[in-house]
């Protein structure tokens, strides 16, 4: 019995054999040079050709065979198997292409005291060395902060209306939401412009910047938070109300600490729709080169008016300071990600 | 939207009076103690989801301290009947209702009725176990207390007798810091058992508590049942007549004949499984249909 159990090895049949790897391998070398050839001896010339040449010739090559060896019905699973295969290239390249041109570019603007000054005593045409954008990071801080605390409350609690009360106005609260979370940034600046910078506090300032963000930021923390209160099983709150709680303390007490993972990447949702926001911000916001730690008085810089401003200056440098400027945007949202996934899977296990 | 209420039938309609049924019971086991009260009744109760009239008339009467066993085929408005019974019914959008249901004598509809103070009262168990994902296995036997913000000085005392009731204790006793995810589905269901006891129920509601159980956790789960109907009015139900058999003391069978679900006939268990009255009920207990 133990000689037999030790002769078994762990095996994987359902993985493509040699020869089949040999077939795979030929298939791709074929397609490669059936896009070499098209694009030397026709009109069809450049990278994209040969990008989309190859992915032709790849799928319609793997029809044939699948359609051979089995039949046509396998042929065509391979056929559009490739075809997705296109279509993620397509995702990644761009994407990737984004980030490796914000690294390469940004990172010629990195310098020591990048994340330590300010621009107040730099001018544009300075060397990368001098100032630096610790004034950006904290006004976007400030920013994101002050829009949080006020749409975080307000964007739960509407999804709380929409999926635990159910009441007489939930198909009008529902639809203006979604209408609002179509409302493009500048209508959300101006709104703000005019209905409180121009009659109320007629100066900009922080405040003022993160009460559009606010805007821009509740429906999407809304809708996100009701769709993960909706995938809270029924019984859950059933199973709160037969034990005596009331139905608010059976959402506090179950609903929510239920769907908390999920509530936390709502949050994240609403940061990351607002971090990068520009429009608003550059009505709004003043835009100053100090650190200013105040968001009710003064111009507030933030790091995507740093990044418009630079490259609007036009000199070589400050144009690299626009780059860096994006890096340390773009390692900011990255962070915020990261951190977003190891609140939110920390007890849900 | 107008429901024709019966209030007028509901008394000739009634099948069994308490009393007679307390003497019933007085002759199988032990009268309950003071604690359980007279009991449960139910009075002509309707019960409709929108425009569907889905249970019609059900009177019964469940004495303190016994086991009663709701029978019948899908759809037959069974689940539906003991929902009216803790006030989940209207939980459902939709949902009405008609009819008394008496705890103590006293109508847990009456306007200005705590329905909070109701659900602790009677208490109940769902077919899905569903313990709460966000809290380990100790906070759930304790999570009514919580809800319901009652005070207990000894609150691992009470985790530990509710574990030992529900007979969980012994397997999970060394971790109740692990989530309630983590147990196997009769573990689950008996954890929801002891959660529900934790809040101290006169009666005992359970809709179908072992369907989604095999046959081990099945047996398990009685003989919980068994040791709690000691101290409190159990009503289950079931769609396995042998547990209804093994577990009750009285059994009612209901039925939806094309029309809303109706309370065909209820009896001592034993005789409604030896010599029913009412054909139909005979053609469901001898598997003919349903």
């Amino acid at each position: 019995m133990s000689q037999t159990l030790q002769n078994v090895k762990p095996g994987k049949p359902w993985q493509p054999s040699a020869k089949q790897r040999v077939t795979d391998f030929t298939i791709l070398f074929a397609a490669v040079l059936t896009s070499y050839l098209i694009v030397e001896f026709t009109a069809m010339k450049g990278k994209l050709a040969y990008f989309f040449l190859f992915f032709l010739a790849l799928a319609i090559f793997n029809l044939i065979r699948g359609t051979i060896t089995r039949d046509f019905m396998n042929g065509s699973d391979q056929f559009f198997s490739v075809i997705m295969l296109l279509g993620m290239t397509l995702v990644v390249i761009p994407t990737a292409d984004i980030l490796y041109t914000v690294f390469e570019r940004g990172r010629k603007g990195l310098h020591a005291g990048l994340l330590t000054n300010d621009m107040a005593m730099a001018t544009p045409s300075d060397p990368i060395t001098s100032g630096g954008l610790l004034h950006a990071i904290i006004g976007t801080f400030l920013l994101v902060s002050v829009a949080l605390i006020l749409s975080v409350p307000i964007g739960i609690l509407t999804a709380l209306y929409l999926t635990e009360i159910k009441g007489r106005f939930t198909r009008p609260i529902r639809f203006l939401v979604q209408a609002m979370s179509g409302v493009p940034s500048i209508v959300a600046g101006l709104f703000i412009l005019s209905s409180i910078v121009y009659t109320i506090t007629k100066s900009y300032s922080g405040f003022v910047g993160s009460l559009a963000l606010t805007i821009l930021m509740i429906p999407t923390i809304a809708r996100t938070a009701e769709e993960v209160l909706n995938l809270i099983p029924n019984d859950l709150r059933e199973a709160g109300v037969a034990l005596g709680g009331t139905q608010w303390r059976t959402v506090a007490m179950v609903v929510i600490p239920a769907a908390r993972s999920g509530l936390i990447t709502a949050l994240i949702l609403g940061v990351a729709r607002i971090v990068g926001e520009t429009a608003p911000i550059l009505l709004l916001t003043g835009g100053g080169d100090a650190v200013n730690f105040n968001p009710t008085s003064g111009a507030m810089g933030s790091l995507p008016f740093y990044i418009w401003k630079s490259f609007l200056l036009g000199t070589e440098e400050s144009i690299t300071r626009g780059w860096a400027g994006l890096l340390v945007l773009l390692v900011l949202v990255l962070i915020l990600f990261i951190m977003a996934r190891v609140l939110g899977s920390r007890r849900t296990k | 939207m107008s429901f024709d209420k019966p209030k007028d039938k509901k008394k000739e309609n009634s099948v069994t009076t308490p009393s007679s049924l307390a003497s019933v019971a007085s002759t199988t086991r032990k009268p309950g103690t003071n604690r359980l009260g007279i009991g449960l009744e139910a009075r002509g109760v309707h019960a409709w989801f929108g425009k569907h009239h889905a249970l019609a008339n059900v009177s019964l009467d469940f004495a303190a301290g016994t086991v009663t066993a709701l029978i019948g085929p899908s759809g037959c408005g069974k689940s539906t009947f003991i929902r009216t019974l803790n006030r989940m019914h209207e939980f459902i959008p939709g949902a009405a209702m008609a009819g008394e249901v008496l705890l103590d004598g006293k109508d847990i509809y009456e306007q200005g009725t705590d329905v909070t103070k109701i659900r602790l009262k009677i208490g109940m168990v769902f077919q899905k176990p569903n313990p709460f994902p966000s809290m380990t296995i100790g906070e759930n036997v304790l999570s009514g207390l919580k809800l319901a913000q009652l005070k207990n000085a000894n609150k691992d005392e009470l985790m530990e007798e509710c574990l030992v009731r529900a007979g969980l204790w012994n397997e999970v006793k060394d971790r109740l810091n692990a989530h309630g995810g983590s147990l196997s589905g009769g573990q689950q269901q008996r954890l929801c058992i002891a959660r529900a006891l934790a809040v101290n129920p006169q009666v005992l509601l359970m809709d179908e508590p072992c369907s989604a159980l095999d046959p081990g956790s099945t047996l398990r789960i009685e003989e919980t049942i068994k040791e709690l109907s000691e101290t409190m009015t159990i009503i289950i139900v079931t769609h396995n007549m042998q547990q209804a058999a093994r577990v009750s003391d009285f059994t009612a069978f209901f039925l939806a004949d094309g029309g809303p679900g109706e309370m065909i006939e209820t009896a001592p268990t034993s005789q409604i499984f030896s010599q029913p009255r009412d054909k139909r009920t005979e053609n469901y207990v001898t598997g003919r249909f349903g």
